[in-house]
């Protein structure tokens, strides 16, 4: 229930047919080139068997590679209850059978992807420090919202598929071009025939991966209006994914963002500045217009609230969600926001939290000084004792070994001690279990009460 | 010849027929499977409530020293909650319990160490959650009882329905938004 995926099935067939057609084209051609014969099979060939290649790498490999390539680390619920619950509300509030992996990356520019082949077997939702950092509860369930969108939905899939066809047009392309200027070319005398297949691969080789990308392109920006679609039907609470895009929009301003043009349509927000500006060419539509969107739902979240802010920024006659999927909706009012704590506050609690978050994410040891101080050990320092940096006290590392038992100093608190192997073992606030295991050795140390 | 073909067709016709009965009853199985599945979730969901209360009562007993009858308020709707008998009674018990419990929060906000204390955020955070889940998978739930019910009532599906005492799905509603106790501020 609830997908928004009928209105473009038909598009995404028609563009993988295109982009397949462009890429056996372009084989084919290079193929000609290289023997007048047999050459076009063999062309015709090779690009498909490029594709199959990236495509079975990226299938089977794609989510691990793309979430290493990203530091992608994932956390559990104790790491953080709010992020890992607000997941959890939007797989119960889309129907999934299963809830995605959750990760944090730490990079202070505020984003989030979501990937996965098929969501009711294996995905996952991958958030930055800066997300965390800048959005308030509403906001990251609203970018939660939209991440669930484009499982439900199967827009990972979707584009791992059309980004592979892309990549192995760039790639064939790519190689002949460079073949074409760098390499000693031999004559071999075929005549008028050849040349004219000689300017056909040139225009080809330049053309075809322009021509892969707009469509590529056209196509994830439509999913983008979908995905947000989805997360307004899910939260039911349109505001908080748009003031979360104004929040993100606001910080990508102005400043020059470097990633990588593979992940970009992944992201909520098309992290290349400079390519957002060009219509045809960015993954994303323009944020404003989104935004514009959502805010003018008219106090409705159904898809069909969506539909009709849709027709009134583009139109009259453009149409997103499919008449299906209309049909199959029940109205849906919008709820009231959260109540909030001061925003000030707020924000400055959830930094704390970030910060404290990926300390134990990256293995710091976490200690507190007599003075109150919480100390941070990075897990390379291998001291047995840290001075204070504020009292100058000298604060012995806790340790323990497998089989032993450590007794907790500050139970309401992250404390953590170190194994005897070396590794970093983390205790949550008010845990109460007997025991804790190391993840370096699986050695078990017994846990005590404080005095 | 004829009585052949005759008896051919009516064979056809009856096949034809028969799978679309087998067809139409899966899909009513699968739709009132879906029904049972959201029912559980929020079931679920209000087990997690009625376990995060003691621990919420403890912590909260010791910072708000003077909201006895809150607190007793909440401990009593729990029980009833937990005690009611049939479908009816409990969906009431639990909005009664919803209820208590935001009376009980919006107390809390006059104690700036209660909302201090690291213990009494980690429960506020995981009883807001809580009541987001009730609230979402009480929409999918009934989301999932009118598209089962619209599949009963309607014809062609109807017919399989009647002939197999499908029955429709009872919506999952509380009390609405004017019949809940406005917390009322004493001066």
């Amino acid at each position: 229930m609830w997908e928004a995926i009928e209105s473009n099935r038909r598009r995404s067939w028609i563009l993988i047919v295109l982009m397949g057609a462009l890429l056996l084209a372009l084989g084919a051609v290079l193929g000609r080139l290289i023997h007048p014969r047999q050459g076009l099979v063999l062309g015709v060939c090779i690009a498909s068997g490029v594709w199959l290649v990236l495509w079975l790498v990226a299938a089977f490999q794609g989510d691990r590679f793309m979430l290493t390539m990203g530091g992608a680390m994932k956390i559990e619920r104790r790491d953080s209850p709010q992020l890992w619950n607000v997941v959890e509300e939007m797989t119960i509030a889309s129907g999934s059978a299963k809830m995605p992996d959750v990760y944090v990356i730490d990079d202070e520019r505020p984003n989030a992807f979501a990937i996965g082949r098929n969501p009711e077997k294996q995905s996952a939702v991958a958030v930055t420090s800066g997300l965390l950092r800048l959005l308030d509860r509403d906001e990251l369930q609203g970018v939660i919202g939209h991440e669930m969108g484009h499982l439900k939905n199967r827009d990972s899939a979707f584009l791992v598929l059309a980004g592979v066809m892309l990549g192995a047009i760039v790639l064939l392309a790519d190689v002949f071009l460079r073949g074409m200027f760098f390499g000693r070319r031999r004559s071999r005398g075929g005549g008028d025939g050849q040349a004219v297949v000689l300017i056909l691969a040139i225009v080809l080789a330049i053309l075809a991966p322009i021509l892969a990308q707009m469509l590529y392109f056209a196509c994830s920006r439509r999913r983008e209006f979908l995905a947000d679609a989805s997360s307004a039907r899910f939260t039911r609470y349109p505001a908080g994914l748009a003031s979360a895009l104004e929040k993100i929009s606001s910080r990508y301003e102005g400043g020059k963002q470097e990633t990588n043009r593979v992940l970009a349509p992944m992201y909520i927000v098309n992290p290349m500045s400079a390519l957002a500006a060009v219509g045809l060419f960015s993954t994303h539509p323009p944020t404003g217009k989104r935004v514009q969107i959502l805010r003018g739902m008219g106090g409705g979240s159904a898809y069909a609230d969506y539909e009709a802010a849709y027709g009134k920024a583009f139109g009259q006659g453009s149409a997103l969600l499919g008449k299906r999927t209309l049909a199959a909706d029940t109205a849906a009012p919008a709820r009231a926001a959260a109540p909030k704590a001061e925003a000030k506050q707020d924000a400055v609690a959830r930094s704390k939290d970030v910060v404290q978050l990926l300390g134990r994410l990256e293995n710091f040891l976490l200690m507190t000084c007599t003075c109150g101080l919480g100390i941070k050990v990075p897990p390379e320092l291998k001291r047995d004792s840290i001075p204070c940096p504020r009292c100058g006290a000298a604060n012995p590392v806790p340790r323990a070994e497998a089989g032993g038992s450590y007794r907790r100093a500050h139970p309401a608190d992250w404390e953590s001690f170190r194994c005897a192997c070396g590794a970093t073992v983390l205790l949550g606030p008010g845990s109460t279990e007997p025991e804790a295991s190391c993840r370096a050795c699986g050695g078990s140390v017994r846990i005590e009460p404080s005095a | 010849m004829v009585p052949w073909i005759i008896l051919g067709v009516v064979l056809f016709i009856g096949m034809i027929g028969v799978f679309w009965m087998i067809g139409s009853y899966n899909g009513l199985v699968k739709s009132r499977n879906e029904t049972k599945n959201g029912w559980a979730q929020i079931d679920v969901q209000l087990k997690r409530r009625h376990d995060l209360i003691p621990n919420l009562i403890e912590t909260v007993r010791g910072f708000a020293t003077h909201e006895r009858q809150t607190l007793e308020n909440v401990i009593q709707a729990r029980n009833q909650a937990m005690g009611a008998g049939n479908v009816g009674d409990r969906i009431k018990a639990e909005a009664a319990l919803g209820g208590a419990l935001g009376r009980l929060m919006v107390v809390c906000e006059q104690y700036p160490d209660l909302k201090a204390n690291a213990n009494f955020l980690a429960l506020q955070e995981e009883l807001t959650s809580t009541e987001n889940k009730i609230s979402f998978s009480r929409q999918f739930y009934n989301d999932c009882v009118m598209q089962y019910n619209t599949r009963i009532e309607s014809f062609p599906s109807n017919v399989v329905a009647g002939m197999f005492q499908f029955k429709p799905g009872e919506h999952f509603q509380l009390a609405s938004e004017a019949e809940r106790e406005v917390p009322r501020v004493k001066f």
